[in-house]
């Protein structure tokens, strides 16, 4: 009999291999955050001096302090950002909730071809839909408003929330909503009663997924649609100071991590579910 | 499953609001690029019928350059992103200590705002006091300061760098989750009869992951195509169009000279590669019957 555990058995210089590959891997996707990180942490001295000096010798929070004045605005852009993303995932999980249990218990006609329509809209993101967009917008007069950020991205989430939620409710056993259904409830009282409060870990997942998603991609369209600085959320507040001559770039990354860390802290708690929630669907079980 | 015509009414209104609200947010303005693309709309003017003026008139040196120069960028971005996000789902697949924290590590560039994350490869790009000109000066590799967004053959590898960057979490996940949906007992059945590992890898692993190799290549693919934000933020296209890309391009005509008419008929053309990629993508999947038809 072999023995599982056997198998993944490494020699060491296979674990030195593996170390040393993961090494590299992590090097590169950490990079920009380590260095960002350090740069904030340094007096603008030591970011100026040449040659170039990784380590922040004499390092300090002091531009998590200042960073609140130089960056005109910051703790309006982060409001912004929340309320956008808040608003936002609202919206998505109303419309989504419904029709992703439509599709994980009905297979009516067209069904199949709806869901993959859906996904298409996965195709369109970015500047493809802006003009007509832009105009519309401009036509109901609301550029330069919270409506004009909330409304397309709400769009753009809805499909991988749809196709999130749907794997998540095609794995509550069906028996659970029939006998409801003939113990007599009606189809919305068994979604409401029996399917809800089970589905409500992947709603989670997904509530959380959108947030993150709203908050990481407020970009384009916050970018076109708004140039009153009152509105923008974070990532055009930034960007429009990071554009200037004179940026002061240890505040600039210390404005930086202050904005990511909502995204960190969620990283933190919720990577199990995070991990597993997003990679099903994407493969067979 | 019987289907009742109640029921197909209840998935119906279930269905209905997310429906509406996708067919007005997407399916119209899709219609009405293509309208405005036979059109001379912009800011000013009043809107006059031009038939294929539009199409007649991006077809120039320039524009075929820009086209040729987004898929040059795209097809780059993508193998690097496959490269590198299997061979990072390859190592964190490995049953080594400390393995699920170092799969938490690879999340960030994915999962924070991508903006910032573009702003932090704008200061390590910096020419006069960046990261990566610090280090190639320290390690005497160059004598001064390079300024790397600021010629277009560094500034188009740069973009293509920090690309890579946002998209390897993604496929690292996507191309663990398939390394994990491989049965093991295939694995075991080979050790058995004493197959080591690197062949264990060549004739199980790396075929089993071909699907998910394909889909993750087409999904990466349109996003890559898509890309807006790191260029218009590291570059906004420059210098001297270097980076310009049918999105950047499509940008700027519409909402930076408001020319809608153009800048739609490019719009409209960015939708026509698109509609190819997914078809393409839809055909191999069909093809490979991966996960996706569930």
């Amino acid at each position: 009999m072999s023995h599982p555990a056997m198998i993944n058995r490494y020699k060491w210089y296979e674990l030195i291999g593996i170390y040393a590959g993961i090494l590299l891997f992590l090097t590169f996707v950490l990079a920009p955050f380590v260095e960002g990180f350090l740069v904030s942490l340094k007096p603008l001295s030591l970011l100026f001096s040449s040659p170039y000096r990784f380590w922040p010798e004499n390092g300090s929070f002091e531009a998590y302090r200042t960073m609140w004045i130089s960056v005109p605005g910051f703790g309006r852009y982060i409001f912004n950002s929340f309320f956008i993303s808040t608003i936002v995932t609202a919206v998505v999980l109303v419309l989504v909730v419904p029709a992703a249990y439509a599709f994980a218990r009905f297979d009516f006609r067209g069904s199949g071809v709806l869901l993959g329509a859906f996904l298409a809209v996965n195709m369109f993101s970015g500047a493809v839909l802006l003009i007509p967009l832009f105009r519309l917008m401009r036509t109901m007069g609301v550029l330069n408003t919270y409506f004009a950020m909330i409304v397309p991205g709400v769009a753009f989430l809805i499909p991988s929330a749809i196709w999130l939620l749907r794997t998540y409710m095609m794995r509550i056993p069906k028996e659970l909503d029939e006998a409801a259904f003939v113990d007599g409830a009606s189809h919305f009282y068994t979604l409401r009663r029996v399917i809800l409060p089970i589905a409500m870990p992947g709603i989670t997942v997904v509530a959380i997924t959108t947030f993150i998603g709203a908050y990481a991609q407020q970009f384009i369209y916050a970018l076109t649609f708004n140039s009153k600085s009152e509105y923008m959320p974070l990532p055009v507040g930034l960007f429009a100071y990071f554009g200037r001559q004179e940026v002061v770039w240890n505040e600039l990354m210390a404005a930086s991590f202050v904005g990511i860390a909502p995204a960190l802290v969620v990283i933190f708690f919720l990577q199990r579910y995070l991990v597993s929630g997003l990679t099903a669907g994407a493969v067979k079980q | 499953m019987g289907v009742h015509r109640s029921t197909v009414i209840f998935a119906w209104i279930l269905l209905l609001p997310a429906l509406l609200y996708v067919l007005v947010i997407v399916a119209y303005p899709l219609v009405d690029t293509v309208i405005l693309s036979f059109t001379d709309a912009s800011l000013k003017k009043l809107t006059n019928w031009v038939g294929f003026d539009n199409y007649r008139k991006i077809f120039n040196a320039t524009f075929a350059s820009v086209i040729v120069r987004t898929f040059i960028w795209t097809f780059f971005s993508v193998s690097i992103k496959m490269i590198i996000g299997t061979f990072g789902a390859t190592m964190l697949n490995s049953a080594v200590p400390g393995r699920s924290l170092f799969r938490v590590l690879t999340m960030p560039p994915w999962i924070v705002p991508m903006a910032i994350g573009i702003f932090m490869w704008g200061w390590m790009y910096n020419g006069q006091f960046g990261m990566i000109s610090g280090v190639l000066q320290n390690l005497g590799l160059v004598s001064g300061p390079v300024a790397f967004l600021a010629y277009g053959s560094t500034a188009f590898w740069a973009t293509i760098i920090t690309d890579v960057w946002i998209g390897v979490p993604l496929v690292t996940l996507y191309m663990l989750a398939a390394m994990q949906a491989i049965p093991q007992d295939l694995y075991e059945a080979a050790w058995t009869d004493g197959a080591g590992r690197a062949y264990r890898f060549r004739r199980i692993t790396l075929p089993l992951l071909v699907p998910s190799l394909i889909t993750m290549s087409m999904l990466s693919l349109i996003a890559t195509f898509n890309s807006f934000d790191i260029i218009w933020i590291l570059t906004r296209g420059g210098p001297d169009g270097e980076t310009t890309t049918m999105i950047i391009d499509t940008y700027r005509t519409a909402i930076g000279s408001y020319k809608y008419g153009e800048g739609a008929a490019r719009a409209v053309l960015i939708c026509i590669f698109l509609s190819l990629f997914c078809l393409a993508y839809f055909r191999t999947t069909s093809r490979f019957a991966t996960g996706d038809n569930r």
